[in-house]
């Protein structure tokens, strides 16, 4: 079971794309996994044939937990190595039967936590689907009894997503410094541009501001890669593409900000029409693991909801977060005169540990420039 | 093709867009982008609908008449019925 976020814990194998016997390649679809961010398409990352299903459709695992064996290219099939002992760990002289795999609606318990309940409140919490090392104990020393229980099962929770969302957004308060950068980018000539190219492109292919927001951020984002990567036990790795991630409101409530890869390489077209995609299958179903963890650099943009500027929180381990407010027409001083242009506010929030505001400025004057020269997208 | 079926044909498109919008509730003075809760990227899978259901190639600068539902079926109208090639014209 992949980890598909820093908030990830467990995930429902929901569907085999592949059965023993398959042989399958890099980049192949070979499960659906239900999460808190929705159903997602697992891809694998080695080529070989399918040799066991582990987990059973329906089956709720913790991340880490095998969920198939794969034959890798010219190596032979193999006995099924022994399940791992529970700890403490212990030398395993022959293959053990394994626990059996946890009931989908009990959360595994948390490693290294050790809960004081009484054994009724612990059968208690199983019977409710709760985590008794969650609740908090009124009984003798803090332990946690029946009636704690209870109570927690009783409290509303927040929906799946949203209990994501506040697990991600409060570690980045945690963990990441931001600092934060604003600038006006006038993009009169940008949007007379984009009307030429949409009066000459079939409906089809009709391109929005945003395909061009993206492009100059990903642009952008190689010029000074210190907003673009990953920061990764006490140090940050630069990354060597712009995988941008998508800002996207779902319908039912929430966000969710699937990656758009090699923003940088692709034509305008290309960025419009996979945004299209990507935005879908958001909404509908169908995003794929990639898209959920390899995201270097995330841009949101409130503009739609008449946001005029947008003052975000990183997504860690990312280490930046690009902001678009409204396009409108404001005031603008050129050449001595005052004249009503259109003009966005973008933002940047970035993580003072990887950055300074020299870099994420030089950051914003690379989007601003960028955007000047449409053509050159 | 009469106005009533151009607003069954546009429903149809809104209701693949926002699945869960009840149509018949919709105020159809109303800005779309308000009462179905479209952003722009809906907006333009709304007008590339509208081309593939109907044949009907909505310029950018003919948006502004496309934001309502009445304003919608009443433009549709006047380019379904005008002859190839003739201008589009009018408020709508």
């Amino acid at each position: 079971m992949p980890s598909l976020g820093a908030d990830m814990e467990a995930g429902t194998l929901v569907e085999w794309k592949v059965k023993p016997g398959d042989e399958v390649k890099r980049g192949d679809l070979v499960a659906v996994v239900d999460t808190n961010k929705g159903a997602i398409e697992i891809e694998i990352w080695e080529a070989g044939v399918v040799e066991e299903i582990r987990t059973a459709v329906g089956t709720k695992v913790p991340v880490g937990t095998v969920l198939a064996v794969v034959r890798g290219a010219g190596e032979a099939a193999a006995a099924p190595p022994p399940a791992p002992a529970p700890p403490p760990a212990a030398a395993a002289p022959a293959a053990v039967p394994g626990p059996p795999p946890p009931s989908p609606a009990l959360a595994p318990p948390r490693p290294g936590v050790r809960v004081r309940a009484s054994p009724a409140a612990r059968a208690r919490a199983r019977e409710l689907g709760v985590d008794a090392a969650s609740v908090r104990g009124t009984g003798p020393d803090g332990a946690v009894t029946v009636a704690d229980v209870e109570a927690a099962a009783r409290r509303p929770t927040a929906a799946p997503i949203r209990q994501a969302i506040a697990a991600a957004m409060s570690r980045s308060n945690r963990e990441i410094p931001h600092y934060y950068l604003g600038t006006e980018i006038e993009l009169s000539a940008t949007l007379a541009w984009l009307a030429r190219e949409n009066e000459r492109r079939p409906v089809t292919e009709r391109l929005l501001l945003v395909a061009l927001l993206l492009k100059a951020v990903a642009r952008a984002a190689r010029e000074v890669p210190e907003v673009n990567g990953h920061f990764v036990d006490g140090a940050f790795r630069p990354a060597d593409a712009a995988h941008l991630g998508i800002a996207i409101s779902l319908r039912q409530g929430g966000l969710i900000a699937p990656a758009l890869h090699d923003v940088e390489k692709k034509a305008l077209g290309d960025v419009m029409r996979d945004l299209n995609d990507l935005v879908a299958r958001a909404r509908q179903g169908g995003l794929r693991s990639s898209e959920l963890t390899d995201a270097t650099l995330t841009v949101t943009s409130l503009g739609d909801l008449g946001v005029q500027t947008v003052y975000g929180v990183i997504y860690p381990p990312q280490v930046a977060l690009v902001g678009f407010g409204r396009v409108q027409e404001r005031p603008w001083a050129s050449g001595g005169k005052v004249e009503a242009r259109p003009v966005v506010s973008a933002t940047l929030s970035g993580d003072h540990r990887v950055s300074d505001g020299i870099r994420g400025a030089q950051f914003l004057a690379a989007v601003d420039r960028l955007l000047h020269a449409p053509e050159g997208l | 093709m009469t106005r009533d079926e151009i607003r069954s044909v546009v429903r149809s498109i809104l209701s693949g867009i926002a699945p869960e919008v009840d149509l018949d509730h919709v105020r159809p003075e109303a800005d779309l982008r308000d009462e179905l809760d479209i952003d722009s990227m809906d907006f333009l899978r709304f007008v590339v609908g509208v081309h593939e259901r109907l044949g009907v190639d909505v310029p950018e600068a003919d948006y502004p008449r496309i934001r309502t539902l009445d304003g919608c079926v009443a433009y549709l109208d006047r380019r379904l019925s005008a002859p190839a090639g003739a201008e589009t014209g009018g408020a709508s």
